[in-house]
């Protein structure tokens, strides 16, 4: 998939690693509530953006139902849901709606586009989580060993394989995942979340949270459990691949950087270990500007996820977002959209505020 | 780019020396020197594979049938159909190679449309600041943070409606990937700008009493380029997996119209379910090999513009610790 | 000078470190570079040597291989024996146990050379750590007190506190408290005070001395600030090109230098109270001419960000400068005196009060109407290797203001760079050349011909010559000084060095947080400060004589 935020694309900012969202210091308090406001900006122009693309090509219905209805009962039908008044008026009510979470009605299946987000979240979250452990688990100890042996083999090695990482496309990884771990060897699942019998079982619960291991280990359910991880492994190893190569990426970058530094060098002019100097001394200020741009990656991510679950046929928002757009029924895809930015842009907030909690001159 | 344009006047090294590549391959030494050279046999690959396309294809990209008859289809690899053929019938090996050549132009397209556009908006906003330049960086912040894969199938979406023919898909996949770069561009040539504004020698511009055009263009423009070669390749490797992505979602070009990677792999995806993969294998390799490659050059040339980050020859192994 | 020590010992038994033949090679991308060729010398418990030379001498490269800190390109050869320990032989784990115990290192850095995400207490506490079962405790209960002799006042609360919650000065304290955690009987001091300011500097190096008093430590001091020598150095190692040119005690060195290299070194220094411009003058001239600029009241802040308080960089400044006169204007860092020369030249905006350049007002000011007046003002930079765009030649560069201001064609523009290439004493040729095939004084003279370009009523040059090496200071100061005279443009002369402010202006302008605190003609500021900033900042410049800088000092620590 797409790499949005590769330090290498911008040359100065690994090379910074040091800079903290706010330079001129200021209290921590301030931070977070400027930091918190630009939520709102963000959100707003994508929603305005979304909504203004997508009416371009005209109205909604007649995207979806344009063959299959007469000219008649398209007007009609474009009448009744409002579609021939003013875009402006049009985009100040959906404006609205958005704000109280409203975002209208599917028109393919006749859904409320919030039931389907609240529905298929959970799938495409407990996606997300299992693929980031995946990418961490991988990315950070392997970018500090390439960092530490920066330029022997073993850094060349992990080079390639970060780049192979990301090189390959994930739905391309998920046909080999599928081919090798399903189709010859058998060992696992190849689709869905859930065998039939698991995912009856899951679904039937009261209050379930609708992400099946936890469902699953709250009703003691231990097989449906393991069948629940064996459905995981291959959809969370394809993204996770994906996002292991740009963390490792990330992390080499960065360690290499304060590697130079002089406070490195320090620590051994005191006779402090190779391995402390790594860990300690270039891992932990690397770590400010590694986790701000991990947090950008949460776009990378949630791309990522929609090409795995129709890859998987993992039933999550992404998988529903390729449906409703084979059925062109974008009312549900704008719904999709918009939700997805605001994840994108809550998740780079809490992100930020983590940065600036770790590092020391933005708390004093 | 920026080191072709020094004027020669003076200049010690012949011309040709300091072009990009050639320049970087002289720096170069060791395991960077050899992640340089296969990153550019692998684009080398690519390029010739798509300019020679009509010559290498046994076939056309919609070809099921000769004067032999219809092609049959699922064929394993063999015979008249090296790479096999698909369900539909298609000739596996001929469509991967017409593929490169959509890959191609979607990638030149969209990095050259996006290169201009980006590094206009970015010099100009850089330099002049102001409430412009605000409302620029909110703009490009909130595209670049939102998935760019969404972003292009809303763009195709607004430009085709869906599926077109080559020359529209083609435009159609590239527009759609140059509004997603062009925060990309924008927000690394603004970035440059900024600290080019402050550096001495533009001040020295300022105070001599240049105008800002000049400024702008002789001074900062050619300082600010410095780093496109790099984020040329990078981004020509991400617009190759957006184009990918869109394919697979069925948002590209259709398969009738041209050939093309992505749509391929989706179609091999339930082939692969029942243990044929020669249909996904070979246009997913080339998605592979094409990214790496370019994405080899890229950072090799990242690393050797960078002397912290530039590897030099030893004199001898592990020649740091002292032998005395 | 030895006396002062508690217990002097004999150099048979006292030598913490001794160099032998020391050869370092750095392999870089023009081939094999031997950056040290042949260095000895000794370095005996209690005593300060202090290695001097220009950039490129190779005396901080000498200074890491004492640690065995030197980067991978290098190769070290001879010996480095300190306490009987050959650091060029010991393994990775022996060195690790060596570093911290028996020799530290302070770096010229403060502000880089402390980790910013740990507390200072945290990263003394850790060197401490790495030698020796310690516990955690106990270890903090060392820094704390470390901390106290290095003079932090309230130890126990600075201990968990951040580097960047100190000054500059305090955490280069810092560092010599780590420095001194295990009791080393080294300390290698690279360049400790170039990045402090001057009354910082004589803080630190005072601290320095009472460590070797105190705890007889051996330093090794790398420095190229001849003033800082004289103050604190037993003995001078004097290093040019990778080699030794002289070594002496350091009375001898500065009284009687045998070597010609070491002659014309000491010359070059600028010292303070010889050589002034202002020598013999009673009363300000040349009042009668022109005024090029008059500051009345003038004002300049910079705004805070997002609700942060804006911050005042010039308060209050009236001072005024007439056409053919060089005032020069000292101050520490942060004291306004670079917003000034900013302001004058239209790159910094004056928010208050009036600021008239060649009859210009500056405030409220609009580039269009001031562009005119741009070609009457030049302009010197702080950072020559900065200065010029990458991408031009030299030619083009100097020509810059000609095609701005007068179009000329090109023959005409070439003819007008050769002329002034030839005065400021570069060769025609140059003109072809890129700004990276010069060395530094080089780029500062072609920068002074870019500003002299067309003649300009007014020069404003901004510490033109802090980032050069001495002897090329003393050079470009001297060019400056001719052309001054020669083609009599005023100037306003911006440095934080009072001795080269000394030699250069007739008028003296002192600036302390934004404030003008004391004007007057050079020989009188410096001769007999009235305020007690600019008689502190005068006492804690160290000159380039022990003698005289022995009394200086003892009048220094009175004054304080």
């Amino acid at each position: 998939m797409v790499i949005t935020t590769e330090p290498a694309d911008e040359p100065s900012a690994p090379l910074s690693p040091i800079t903290a969202p706010t330079k001129a210091g200021g209290s921590f308090a301030r931070y977070l509530v400027t930091r918190f406001l630009l939520i709102f900006p963000t959100i707003f122009i994508l929603v305005t953006l979304v909504f203004f693309l997508m009416r371009v090509t005209g109205d909604p219905i007649t995207a979806a139902l344009g063959g299959r209805l007469t000219p008649d009962q398209l007007a009609e039908r474009i009448a009744a849901a409002g579609y021939d008044r003013p875009v402006l008026v049009q985009y100040l009510e959906y404006l609205g709606q958005v704000f109280t979470g409203n975002f209208g009605r599917t028109l393919s299946d006749n859904r409320a586009v919030s039931e389907v987000l609240t529905t298929y979240g959970s799938a495409t979250a407990e996606l997300a989580f299992n693929s980031l452990v995946i990418a961490l688990l991988i990315g950070i100890p392997f970018g500090l060993v390439s960092a530490k042996l920066r330029d022997r083999w073993p850094d060349a090695i992990l080079r390639v394989f970060a780049i192979l990482c990301y090189a390959t496309p994930v739905f391309f990884a998920g046909l080999l995942l599928k081919l090798i771990f399903g189709v010859w060897l058998g060992w696992l699942p190849i689709a869905g979340r859930a065998g039939i019998n698991a995912e009856l079982a899951l679904t039937s619960l009261q209050n379930p949270s609708g992400i099946f291991l936890l469902d699953a280990l709250r009703s003691g359910n231990m097989a449906a459990a393991s069948d629940v991880i064996e459905h995981a492994v291959l959809p969370a190893v394809a993204l996770g691949l994906l996002t292991a190569g740009v963390f490792l990426r990330l992390v080499r970058t960065n360690v290499i950087g304060t590697l130079g530094r002089d406070y490195v060098e320090a620590g051994r002019s005191r006779g402090v270990s190779e391995y402390r100097l790594l860990t300690k001394h270039a891992y932990r200020p690397a770590l400010i500007p590694i986790i701000t741009v991990m947090g950008l990656q949460i776009a990378l991510l949630l791309g990522g996820a929609v090409l795995t679950e129709t890859t998987f046929e993992w039933k999550g928002l992404g998988f529903m977002l390729a449906q409703y757009l084979t059925a062109r029924d974008f009312v549900a895809v704008q719904g999709i959209v918009v939700l997805l930015a605001v994840i994108v842009a809550v998740t780079n907030f809490i992100v930020d505020i983590i940065a600036a909690l770790i590092d020391p001159r933005v708390r004093f | 780019m920026g080191a072709t344009t020094v004027t020669a006047l003076g200049a010690k090294k012949p011309l040709w020396t300091r072009l990009p590549i050639i320049s970087h391959y002289r720096m170069s030494a060791g395991l960077q020197r050899g992640m340089l050279v296969a990153g550019l046999v692998l684009s080398v690959v690519f390029v010739l594979a798509a300019a020679l396309a009509p010559v290498l294809a046994p076939f056309g990209f919609a070809q099921i049938s000769d004067a032999d008859g219809q092609f049959p289809t699922q064929a394993a690899p063999g015979g008249k159909f090296i790479w096999g053929t698909t369900v539909g019938g298609f000739d596996v090996f001929s469509r991967t190679l017409w593929g490169a050549q959509t890959a191609l132009l979607v990638i030149i397209i969209a990095v050259i449309a996006s290169i201009f556009l980006g590094v206009f908006l970015g010099l100009v906003s850089g330099y002049l600041g102001g409430w412009l330049d605000r409302i620029l960086v909110v703009l490009a912040d909130a595209i670049y943070a939102f998935p760019s894969l969404l972003l292009a199938i809303v763009m195709s979406i607004v430009i085709t409606g869906g599926q077109s023919d080559l020359w529209g898909g083609i435009l159609a996949a590239a527009i759609s990937i140059t509004v997603v770069f062009i925060p990309q561009y924008f927000r690394v040539i603004r970035a440059e700008t900024v600290r080019l504004k402050a550096e001495p020698f533009v001040e020295s511009a300022k105070v001599v009493g240049a105008s800002t055009w000049r400024i702008m263009f002789k001074h900062v423009f050619r300082n600010a380029t410095r780093t496109l070669p790099l984020i040329f390749t990078l981004n020509a490797s991400e617009a190759l997996l957006t184009l990918a992505g869109l394919g697979f979602l069925g948002f590209g070009i259709e398969p009738t119209k041209a050939a093309e990677w992505g749509y391929d792999l989706n179609r091999a995806l339930s082939d692969a379910t029942s243990g044929i993969w020669w249909t996904g294998v070979f246009p997913g390799a080339a998605i592979v090999l094409t990214v790496l490659g370019l994405t080899l050059v890229g950072e090799s040339m990242n690393d050797l513009a960078d002397p912290r980050l530039r590897m030099r020859r030893k004199s001898r192994r592990r020649g740091g610790k002292a032998t005395a | 000078m030895n006396a002062h020590r508690k217990d002097v010992i004999g150099r048979a038994d006292g030598t913490v470190l001794e160099i032998r033949d020391l050869e370092v090679t750095f392999t870089t991308d023009a081939g094999q570079v031997p950056a040290v060729r042949g260095v000895g010398f000794d370095v005996a418990a209690g005593e300060v040597v202090a290695v001097v030379g220009e950039s490129g001498s190779g005396k901080s490269v000498t200074a890491r291989t004492i640690l065995g800190l030197l980067a991978e390109t290098a190769v070290a050869r001879g010996a480095v024996v300190l306490k009987g320990n050959n650091m060029l032989t010991l393994g990775a784990r022996e060195l690790r146990a060596v570093r911290g115990d028996d020799v530290a290192m302070v770096f010229q850095e403060p502000s880089t050379a402390l980790n910013p995400v740990y507390t200072v207490g945290w990263q003394i506490a850790e060197g401490i750590r790495a030698h020796g079962k310690v516990s955690r405790k106990e270890a903090k209960a060392r820094a704390i007190e470390v901390l106290r002799k290095v003079g932090i006042p309230e130890p126990e609360k600075r201990v968990n506190h951040y580097p960047h919650q100190f000054s500059g000065g305090q955490k280069q304290r810092v560092i010599i408290a780590a420095a001194l955690a295990l009791n080393p009987a080294l300390i290698v001091a690279d360049e400790p005070t170039t990045a402090l300011d001057v009354t910082v500097q004589a803080e630190i190096l005072e601290l320095l001395r009472e460590v070797r008093d105190d705890f007889n430590t051996g330093i090794v001091l790398i420095t190229h600030n001849m003033g800082v020598v004289a103050d604190l150095a037993d003995r001078v190692v004097v290093m040019y090109q990778g080699k030794i040119v002289e070594s002496a005690p350091s009375s001898e060195l500065f009284a009687a230098p045998r070597e010609d290299y070491t002659k014309a070194l000491l010359a070059a220094v600028p010292h303070l109270g010889r050589n002034s411009a202002s020598a013999g003058m009673v009363s300000r001239s040349g009042q009668e001419k022109e005024v090029l600029v008059q500051a009345t009241n003038l004002n300049i802040t910079y705004p805070g960000r997002l609700g942060s308080p804006s911050f005042t960089a010039v308060d209050d400044v009236s001072l005024q400068i007439c056409a053919g006169e060089v005032y020069g204007l000292v101050g520490e860092s942060g004291s306004g005196k670079t917003t000034i020369g900013r302001a004058i030249a239209g790159l910094n905006k004056v928010s208050g009060g009036s600021l008239k350049v060649l009859g210009h007002e500056m405030l409220g000011f609009k580039e269009r109407s001031f562009k005119k007046v741009r070609q009457d003002i030049g302009f010197v930079f702080q950072d020559p290797a900065a200065s010029f765009n990458p991408q031009l030649s030299i030619g083009e560069c100097v020509a810059e203001p000609l095609i701005v201001h007068r179009s000329l064609d090109a023959r005409a523009a070439r003819k007008r760079v050769d002329e002034l290439l030839e005065a400021v004493q570069l060769p025609a040729a140059f003109a072809a050349r890129f700004p990276h095939e010069l060395s530094g004084g080089q780029r500062q003279r072609a920068s002074l011909a870019r500003a002299l370009a067309l003649d300009p009523k007014l020069l404003i040059a901004d510490e033109p010559t802090s980032a050069l090496d001495v002897s090329v200071q003393a050079k470009v100061l001297e060019l400056f000084k001719e052309l001054q005279a020669e083609l009599g443009f005023a100037a306003l002369f911006i440095s934080h060095d009072l001795a080269v402010v000394d030699m250069l202006s007739t008028w003296v302008g002192v600036l302390y947080r934004g404030k003008l605190v004391e004007e007057g003609i050079g020989n009188q500021v410096m001769g007999d400060p009235q305020h007690p900033y600019t008689r502190r900042l005068i006492a804690s410049l160290p000159v380039p004589d022990p003698v005289e800088q022995a009394i200086r000092r003892e009048a220094f620590l009175k004054a304080v």
